[in-house]
């Protein structure tokens, strides 16, 4: 009877996260081409206001549609996000609702609004606002889409890095104690500018990619070559912007979540002057040190090491898997001990108890696990993805590299090999992405809060019955959607820009 | 002096402005159940969809918001709430996210469904969306089966989940409660009379007109009848009290008691009302047929603003639990630490500046009233 109910705990816990994991990565599918068309577009925008040339107002309004087509749907993943952490995650909610929640209010209030309101203008007020006011409203409805993107990066990060909170066991949560802590923490700042420079770099191979087939197409030329242009600018900031905080983040990665970089490499067994693996069998000796640490003869811990225990170079001792289990479950224990004497008044027991739970807090969440191989996360995915995201986000460095030359030596026009590679860089730019953030994501499992609360104690309690359900529904819901989606994308993008609608612009 | 408690009711009568504003809002989604009923052919129907596509984020953003501010600010009615009524609170999230592609993909070539279908998604979501956030307010007032352990995050039971909703349910029970049905309806009648009222104000369009006018009529009426219904109720019925030591027990006629005792909130409630009334019967008059919207608005800000003031002040639990009456929450018991209450008390300043500029864009977007011409050489048509 009982192992029967843990094995439905246990099947609960697994669709919770298939409905996260696949609701999420849909969301994703269509956020960073948001944040980089809208660059792209104000650019565009800002080269009509400028030159007052009715070419670049055709070619604004082309890539809107395409911007309005794809953020409906990115909406629409959206709001799901939102809520599910309630719905899904109640105990997550609860336990540290009093820091996570703040940043999604702030999200709504300050980015949301910004973008529903701007993003009205920007489609419906082309002939009933002033050139200047249009261009702030493209403009803006970029902006607030960059800043909602912080507001939930800045949750993203805490969950990676918590930082700012304080244990009450009295009302049994996280509260927090520093805003400012939480909004800028230096591991929040790299996240937001690796998303967001990673969605530059969508919105950019995008817009190189669709300007390829019209050349490959024989096509729109002056339109295409024009928009690749721009394109190719965004792509590049975006690659160069992704290529440092990636470097930053794999030492956020090293010194605050060791397992993930593990696992990301692979990485049985660790030491000083760790080799990179660049596929199993193939390692560069120290690379990974220098990674990981600026050193080419820096420590990195492997697996083992996580789960047996290791000192590092400082003297510094870091306990082993089982132990940091035993002090989690004194932890707990001491929990229990605490409300139980608070409940009876017997005030120095409870004294006691807290001293105990403080002394133990940090381990607090390892509580929940049973066994050194809990802390382990699914090592082949993470380490494959990694390597999809590193292998493509070169590959399309070495692209952008091309067409900026070729273009710049006026020869991308008939080049049909490189207008295909252009093409390709579409799904590369999507792959790369969603690779990101499967390591991201999966790498620190099993942690919902990194060593404060895992994904066991973070759910709700719903019938599993239920969660199969609404993940059916989410799965065939948003594949529908998506098919749609890039029905309706590709006929636009066939249809092609529209330079012909001179009348239509007039006010009558 | 700006204490704890002060920063709980301040949060409270936030919570309660987000879902006034929500309510006025889902004017979107009652004119859009229309679009097949009002408009007798493509032309018309196109004035419908447009009119509403041009505000429709608006509501779907105080949505979001709303869930976001009330998450932030009564964690544990989010958690709860969110977590157990699943299946209430899943379907309106998902009658939502259909609405949201179908603006954008209904006259789209490529688009698989076909434009009726994406239209189908916009009526559902209109009739769906206000009738089961109705109930989901209503049971804020009925009480819903939960129980709240916060000792279980000790981890020795079977799973340490805090919130935990009994009967196996997860919201459906809702359903079974005739008296949530009422307030459902309620908000499905009050959505489509703020929407024709919205689209008498918004359209320019003489053949309209008078169904609008007519229409106007039956639902007003059948909002009228389904509200008085449940406000009559919920007055008489067993409330659910909190003393001062935080032990909820049953008053018999508790809203009833709070709207006597509690002034201003009453005088929020009859402005509200009487706006609203208002907003019905001056379209009916010749020549006014315009302004309804804006009296009924902001009636319907300050009607729903004092129902969940009535539930959160006066000694109330705003959330109570059929299942265990202690698990009841209250806005002492449910919200954020002091800290990060005042935290977000500076994040709020911003709303006055938001509500600037969207009245200022909505004005820019709105000085021409839509009509069939202008959509024709409109940029952006739905």
């Amino acid at each position: 009877m009982l192992t029967s109910l843990y094995a439905d705990q246990a099947a609960l816990l697994d669709w919770s996260r298939a409905q996260f994991a696949l609701t999420a990565c849909y969301h994703w599918l269509f956020v960073p081409l948001t944040l980089g068309l809208a660059v792209v577009m104000g650019v565009m925008e800002t080269l009509y206001v400028i030159k007052k040339d009715d070419f670049w107002k055709h070619t604004t309004q082309f890539w809107q549609k395409i911007f309005g087509i794809n953020f409906a749907i990115g909406v629409a993943t959206g709001i799901i996000l939102e809520f599910e952490f309630g719905t899904n995650w109640s105990n997550y909610s609860w336990f540290v609702g009093d820091i996570f929640g703040a940043p999604l209010a702030i999200e709504g209030i300050v980015a949301f609004f910004m973008e529903a309101t701007f993003i009205a203008v920007m489609f419906f007020g082309w002939n009933k606002v002033g050139k200047k006011f249009h261009l702030s409203a493209t403009w803006l409805t970029g902006i607030g889409a960059t800043l909602s993107a912080w507001w939930i990066l800045v949750a993203n990060s805490w969950m990676q890095h918590p930082v700012g909170m304080e244990f009450n066991p009295d009302t049994v949560r996280n509260e927090m104690m520093d805003f400012f802590g939480v909004a800028f923490q230096s591991v929040a700042v790299v996240k937001f500018f690796h998303s967001v420079l990673s969605g530059w770099m969508t919105g950019g191979f995008v817009t190189i990619g669709i300007s390829c087939w019209y050349l490959l197409k024989k096509r729109e030329n002056r339109f295409a070559l024009a928009s690749l242009r721009v394109g190719a600018a965004v792509a590049a900031l975006g690659t160069i912007g992704v290529m440092l905080t990636g470097d930053a983040s794999g030492l956020d990665a090293a010194r605050l979540q060791p397992m993930k970089l593990a696992a990301a490499e692979g990485l049985e067994k660790g030491g000083e002057g760790a080799p990179f693996s660049i596929v199993p069998g193939i390692e560069v000796p120290k690379v990974l040190s220098i990674l990981a640490t600026h050193d080419p003869d820096g420590f990195v811990p492997g697996i083992e090491d996580i789960k047996n225990g290791y000192t590092l170079p400082d003297g510094t001792v870091v306990p082993s898997a089982d132990e940091k289990i035993a002090r989690g479950k004194t932890a707990l224990s001491a929990f229990k001990t605490y409300r139980q004497a608070k409940a009876d008044g017997d005030s120095l027991l409870a004294q006691t108890a807290r001293a105990t739970l403080n002394e133990n807090l940090p381990y607090f969440g390892y509580g929940y696990l049973e066994k050194a191989d809990d802390l382990v996360p699914p090592v082949p995915l993470v380490y494959w993805s990694f390597r999809v995201m590193v292998g493509f986000g070169g590959a399309l460095t070495l692209i952008l590299l091309l067409v900026v030359w070729f273009d710049y030596k006026k020869k991308i026009s008939s080049m049909r090999w490189l207008q295909w590679l252009g093409l390709a860089a579409i799904p590369m730019v999507y792959l790369a992405g969603q690779a990101g953030w499967i390591v991201a994501e999966v790498g620190r499992q099993p942690w919902a809060i990194q060593d404060l609360l895992p994904v066991n104690a973070a759910i709700s309690s719903l019938s599993t019955s239920a969660v199969i359900t609404t993940c059916c529904i989410f799965l065939v819901l948003f594949t529908i959607l998506l098919i749609v989606e890039l029905r309706i994308m590709c006929k636009a993008v066939k249809k092609g820009p529209d330079f012909h609608n001179g009348t239509k612009n007039k006010k009558a | 002096m700006i204490t704890y408690e002060f920063l709980q009711a301040y949060w409270w009568c936030l919570i309660a402005l987000l879902g006034g504003l929500l309510v006025f809002l889902l004017f979107v989604q009652g004119a859009n159940s229309f679009i097949f009923s009002l408009a007798h052919n493509e032309a018309e129907r196109e004035l419908i969809v447009n009119s509403t596509g041009r505000k429709w984020e608006f509501t779907f953003t105080t949505l979001v918001t709303f869930g976001g501010a009330f998450f932030a600010s009564f964690p544990l009615f989010y958690s709860t709430s969110f977590g157990g009524a699943y299946w209430v609170w899943m379907l309106i999230l998902i009658s939502f996210v259909l609405q949201a592609v179908s603006y954008e993909y209904q006259k789209k070539p490529g688009n698989l469904l076909g434009r009726d279908t994406f239209r189908t998604f916009l009526i559902l979501n209109g009739v769906v969306g206000p009738l089961l956030l109705g109930m989901a307010v209503a049971t804020f007032f009925t009480g819903s089966p939960f129980v709240i352990e916060k000792g279980a995050m000790d981890g020795t039971g079977l799973t340490p989940v805090i919130s935990r909703w009994t009967g196996g349910w997860n919201g459906l029970e809702a359903v079974a409660n005739p008296v949530n049905w009422l307030l459902g309806l309620a908000v499905v009648f009050l959505s489509r009379t703020n929407g024709v009222l919205y689209l008498l104000n918004n359209l320019s369009d003489a053949a309209l007109r008078p169904r609008l006018q007519r229409a106007l009529k039956v639902n007003a009426g059948l909002f009228l009848l389904f509200f008085l219904a449940f406000v009559g109720i919920i007055l008489a019925a067993d409330g659910f009290a909190v003393d001062e030591s935080g032990v909820v027990y049953v008053e018999h006629a508790k809203i009833l008691h709070n709207l006597l005792n509690l002034p201003v909130v009453t005088a929020v409630f009859v402005v509200g009302v009487v706006l609203v009334l208002l907003g019905i019967a001056y379209p009916l008059l010749k020549g006014k047929w315009r302004t309804g919207i804006w009296f009924s608005g902001i009636g319907t800000v300050l009607t729903v603003m004092a129902l969940f003031m009535l539930l959160g002040f006066g000694g109330t639990s705003y959330y109570p639990s059929t299942a265990d009456l202690q698990s009841s929450l209250t806005i002492q018991n449910s919200c954020s630490s002091e800290f990060t209450l005042r935290t977000m008390a500076w994040v709020s300043l911003f709303i006055p500046f938001v509500i600037a500029y969207i009245v200022y864009c909505w004005y820019a977007i709105d000085k021409k009233r839509i009509d069939k011409a202008e959509l024709a050489e409109t940029e952006h048509k739905y």
